[in-house]
């Protein structure tokens, strides 16, 4: 049987704010599993701690709410294990670019075969509305008692140098290009990065729905029009075919340079894709050789209760 | 050892100098003739010309631990001379002739503190300051002292074989040091070879030319040092079954044995040569199976190792980190998310002297407390710990053992001293691993599964990820039995219980000898825990054979949850109990007094980052039995 979209979804109450843009992306994982048809065992989404980790316990497979800043080593492990498991990990821009910003770098080295979705809303939902790493410099929201006095990461950038070779942006309210990122991110050999643009309602009256929407564009006779824009819908081609020096530094290029732009547009959709870059489980073939039909979490260790690696040789070198 | 041979051997030079690989060339000499040998190694935090040196002594009994002193010493460079000379009263001393006009100030490595007091030292018995002064104490002391120039070994070497090259080959002067103590000592020349040889498998055109420099030095031993006071003849070759290993081999091999498959780790010393051994050593034949292997990956922190060790035990592989003091700082919140949700985990703590870096290559039992509260919040663990290398490789199976039965991370004390030595050792017996996965859900799982299931023993089935009918979920927020958040005070309190109930439940499942081990008997009992094993085993010998009383040692090796009855009666009958422990605090006191509600009455402790020695440690527990003993006795021996 095909599965639905509702056997992705779990019965836990969910407790975001309404008008959350959590619940945009929330959906899209839910349709894109299914639409991928992963079956439920085979899938476990990892999250970190902030409203965006309780994700985890919305989708129907196994979920792995983590710690704070720390749902890519946990995410990394389990897919190193068992590299045949579809693993997503999701978690808020403060888990995944402040507390957990060492990890996001160091995994963009490995290039583990996963995805990693930041809901990024500029803020710190779960402890009432700090500003976090993703925010402008000098932006005051509600939340905030004076404007923020630190410059903001960028996501996109940091991803794209970083090592990650899938980075995309996408925009909770635009479910349909969201899930069609979030698919291509599941599918791609090698670690995904996702950013989605989520307002939060509750704390974030700055980048807010209508924001995104064009509110405060326009003006002086120019017309209102959205911020956010389609890369695709401008010819932009992401994809490294070839891995020449050259191409490489021209997608990287366009990719830094589209991750710069900010305010009156704001590119979403897929900035780089590089699968000639060989994910993290095809390196560690060179030292074993049948890591991929023999990995770690399904090894054989015993049989009847005995031991049955045989570690003679090892013994065998340290004779007196 | 009455009537057997019994020679302490130190070698020292800067870091970088060979002064290690000189000491396993010593060592496996020892070995292959059939001696007993035990050797600690210590190091400055630095790579290149601070000081370091190796201790290794070879006896035809057992032993378990250095001693203090030296009967042989040979000084690559200055400042081993002026810091060990008193070490070998009555003993030998060969140094390289290089260094015979050196003065303390010349030795920049020497740290000041040091400096002043040994320059006050040779001047109160108004002797130079430097190698004369050092030489001319230890002659008064009855040492024999020779000057040999290493680099004329090498120049009559070169002209030898016809190549003016090795003139500059300084690398090998520690093979000639080691080589000319060795040809003092009567080792047989074949012997040393075969343990040159050995020592660079990997290199045979370097083994050639270190057995020609050992050969030419060897010439030089017979005509210019003779008369030595001790000797190393062979005892009949190699025992059977015995192996000559390393501190890290025990929990290195055990884990392999054991069928952990996945070891992360961030560099740290004296953790991560365990976790180097591994990475050399990933693919590995199984019997009856198909080949496995251990993935060892290297992280970006500690709080990632533990994350991706957590992650890989869901995952279902035995998963296991390898740390130190300051990473084990780290991982404490991961800890705790491991143990709110059950997740089997071997943590393998190497102590060294903390706080902070503390004294980063030196040794220390630190972290006893620290790893019996690490972490925020009331949950499970195992706190195990071994007295020696052999002993580590089966702790090391069972820690796995534990931590799948239980569900509970498992916090695996070791430490720099263990870390550090060299020493022979029974061939580990694998065929003695047992391998038990506890409730371990591999196949297709029942209707409603719910991994934190209550009921029963508390312990729930669990699921490896990607069993069909088996998904799950975990939090480190409290949860309910499908593991989603719950804040209800009632599942709260049935979910503490069944967590914490565990540990009551692993006191009374696991056999009492593995909780604990009682060695001899008497009046006066000592408590312990680690690596202070095999010094309080020699200390009770020699002060038995000293005339002094027989005392019994009880090694305490489950420290969390306390096995609070058992050590209880191991200690009846007990008049005075002793602690001995490398820490300042005497953290296993503190854990008895407030198990047992008993107090040792003597503390004693060494906290100089150097491990103890049998010797200064039978004298502390002489003063115990004499009635001279302080509360607290501290021990400060060596350099
Ligand atoms: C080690 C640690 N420090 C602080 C916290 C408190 N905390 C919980 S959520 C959060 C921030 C969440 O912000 P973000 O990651 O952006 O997620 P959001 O709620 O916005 O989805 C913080 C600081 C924590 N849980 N753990
Ligand atoms: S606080 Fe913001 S991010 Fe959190 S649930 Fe409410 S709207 Fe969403
Ligand atoms: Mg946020």
């Amino acid at each position: 049987m095909a599965p639905r979209l509702a056997d992705y979804k779990t019965g836990v109450h969910n407790d975001w704010c309404p008008g959350c843009g959590d619940f945009g992306i929330l959906n899209a994982i839910q349709m894109s599993l299914a639409e991928m048809g992963v079956a439920r065992h085979e899938a476990a989404i990892f999250s970190g701690i902030g409203c965006s980790g309780k994700t985890a316990h919305f989708v129907n497979v196994t979920g792995i709410h983590t710690l704070h800043g720390r749902v890519l080593p946990f995410a990394q492990g389990a897919a190193l294990a068992n590299p045949g498991m579809r693993i997503v990990a999701v978690g808020g821009d403060g888990d995944g670019l402040g507390i957990g910003a060492g990890h996001f770098v160091a995994a963009g080295r490995r290039n583990v075969n996963m995805a990693y979705i930041i809901f990024d809303n500029g803020v710190y939902g779960l402890t009432k509305g700090q500003a976090s790493p993703t925010l402008k410099l000098g932006t005051k929201t509600k939340s905030l008692p004076s404007p923020n006095v630190n410059y903001n990461v960028n996501p996109v950038g940091l991803a794209v140098t970083s090592g990650f070779t899938f980075v995309a942006r996408a925009y909770s309210y635009d479910v349909r290009q969201l899930k069609e990122v979030i698919k291509a991110a599941i599918a791609h050999e090698g670690l995904a990065f996702v950013d989605v643009l989520s307002p939060c309602p509750t704390y974030n009256d700055v980048n807010t729905r209508d924001w995104y929407a064009g509110e405060g564009t326009g003006g002086d006779g120019a017309e209102r029009h959205s911020r956010i824009y389609r890369l695709e819908d401008t010819g932009y081609d992401p994809v490294v075919h070839f891995a020449g020096a050259a191409e490489l530094d021209e997608k990287l290029g366009q990719a830094l340079a589209r991750s710069l732009e900010w305010g009156e547009r704001i590119p979403t959709g897929v900035f780089y894709r590089n699968e000639t870059v060989t994910p993290y489980g095809g390196r560690i073939r060179d030292q074993i050789r049948n890591y991929a039909e023999n990995p770690p979490a399904l090894q054989a260790i015993e049989s009847g209760g005995r031991a049955i690696t045989d570690v003679s040789p090892m013994l065998d070198d340290l004779r007196a | 050892m009455a009537g057997g041979v019994d020679v302490s051997w130190l070698v020292g030079g800067p870091q970088g100098s060979g002064v290690e690989s000189a000491a396993g060339i010593f060592a496996g000499a020892c070995a292959s003739m059939g001696y007993h040998v035990f050797g600690k190694r210590e190091f400055y935090s630095n790579i290149k010309g601070e000081h370091s040196y190796f201790v290794v002594r070879a006896s035809s009994s057992e032993i378990r631990s250095n001693v203090s002193g030296a009967d042989v010493m040979v000084a690559y460079d200055a400042e081993t001379m002026l810091r060990h000379y008193a070490d070998v009263r009555g003993g030998t001393i060969i140094y390289d002739a290089a260094m015979e006009k050196a003065m303390i100030g010349d030795v920049a490595t020497m740290d000041e503190n040091y400096a002043a007091r040994l320059g006050a030292e040779l001047a109160a018995a108004g002797r130079p300051g430097g190698v004369e002064g050092a030489v001319a104490a230890a002659r008064e002391a009855g040492t024999a002292v020779h000057a040999v120039s290493f680099r004329a070994i090498l120049s009559s070497l070169a002209d030898e074989a016809g190549n003016p090259k090795l003139r500059g080959m300084t690398r090998m002067f520690n093979v000639i040091g080691a080589a000319l103590s060795m040809g003092a000592l009567g080792v047989p020349r074949d012997v040393t070879l075969g343990a040159i040889r050995r020592a660079f498998a990997a290199k045979p055109e370097v083994a050639r030319l270190n057995e020609m420099a050992a050969s030419r030095a060897y010439s030089t031993a017979e005509s210019e040092l003779g008369g030595m006071r001790c000797a190393l003849a062979p005892l009949g070759g190699p025992r059977e079954g015995t192996m000559l290993a390393q501190g890290y081999h025990g929990t290195a091999i055990g884990k392999i044995a054991a069928g952990c498959r996945f070891q992360s780790y961030y560099p740290i010393t004296p953790a991560s040569d365990e976790s180097v051994y591994l990475e050399s050593h990933v693919e590995l034949g199984v019997s009856g199976g198909r080949p496995g292997s251990t993935l060892v990956v290297q992280c970006e922190d500690e709080i990632s190792a533990i994350g991706m060790a957590i992650g890989s035990s869901i995952a279902g592989a035995r998963s296991s980190t390898c740390t130190s003091g300051p990473g084990f700082s780290l991982m404490a919140e991961c800890l705790g998310w491991a143990g709110i949700n059950e997740v089997p985990l071997v943590i393998t703590l190497y102590q060294r002297s903390g706080p902070a870096t503390g004294l980063p290559t030196r040794h220390g039992q630190d972290d006893l407390l620290f790893a019996v509260h690490a972490g925020h919040g009331e949950f499970p663990r195992i706190v195990y710990a071994s007295g020696d290398v052999e002993e580590s490789f089966y702790d090391t199976a069972r820690c796995f053992n534990y931590a799948d039965v239980y569900q509970v991370p498992v916090i695996h004390m070791m430490d720099k001293y263990l870390a550090s030595t060299i020493l022979t050792c029974s061939r580990f017996e694998p065929s003695r691993v047992s391998i038990d996965r506890g409730k371990l859900l591999t196949g297709r799982a029942g209707s409603d599964y719910r991994r934190f299931a209550l009921g029963g023993d508390g312990i729930s089935e669990r699921a490896r990820l990607g069993v069909e009918g088996a998904e799950f979920w975990c939090t480190g927020d409290e949860h309910d039995e499908a593991g989603h958040i719950t804040e209800d005070p009632v599942m709260r309190v049935e979910m503490m219980r069944k967590r914490l109930s565990r540990e009551g439940l692993a006191l009374r499942a696991i056999p009492d000898a593995e909780q604990a081990t009682l060695h001899g008997g008497g009046k006066i009992a000592i408590v312990s825990w680690g690596s202070t094993k095999g010094p309080i085993l020699d200390a009770l010998e020699e002060v038995r054979a000293g005339g002094g009383p027989e005392m019994r040692f009880v090694q305490v090796k489950m420290l969390h949850p306390f096995p609070t009855s058992y050590v209880a009666h191991l200690l009846e009958g007990a008049t005075t109990i002793v602690d001995v422990e490398a820490n300042y605090t005497g953290q296993l006191g503190a854990l008895l007094a407030r198990n047992l509600g008993r107090e040792p009455d003597h503390y004693i402790l060494k906290y100089t980052g150097r491990a103890m020695t049998s010797t200064e440690l039978a004298g502390a527990l002489r003063r115990v039995a004499d009635g001279t003993a302080g509360e607290r006795e501290v021990l400060t021996y060596g350099a």
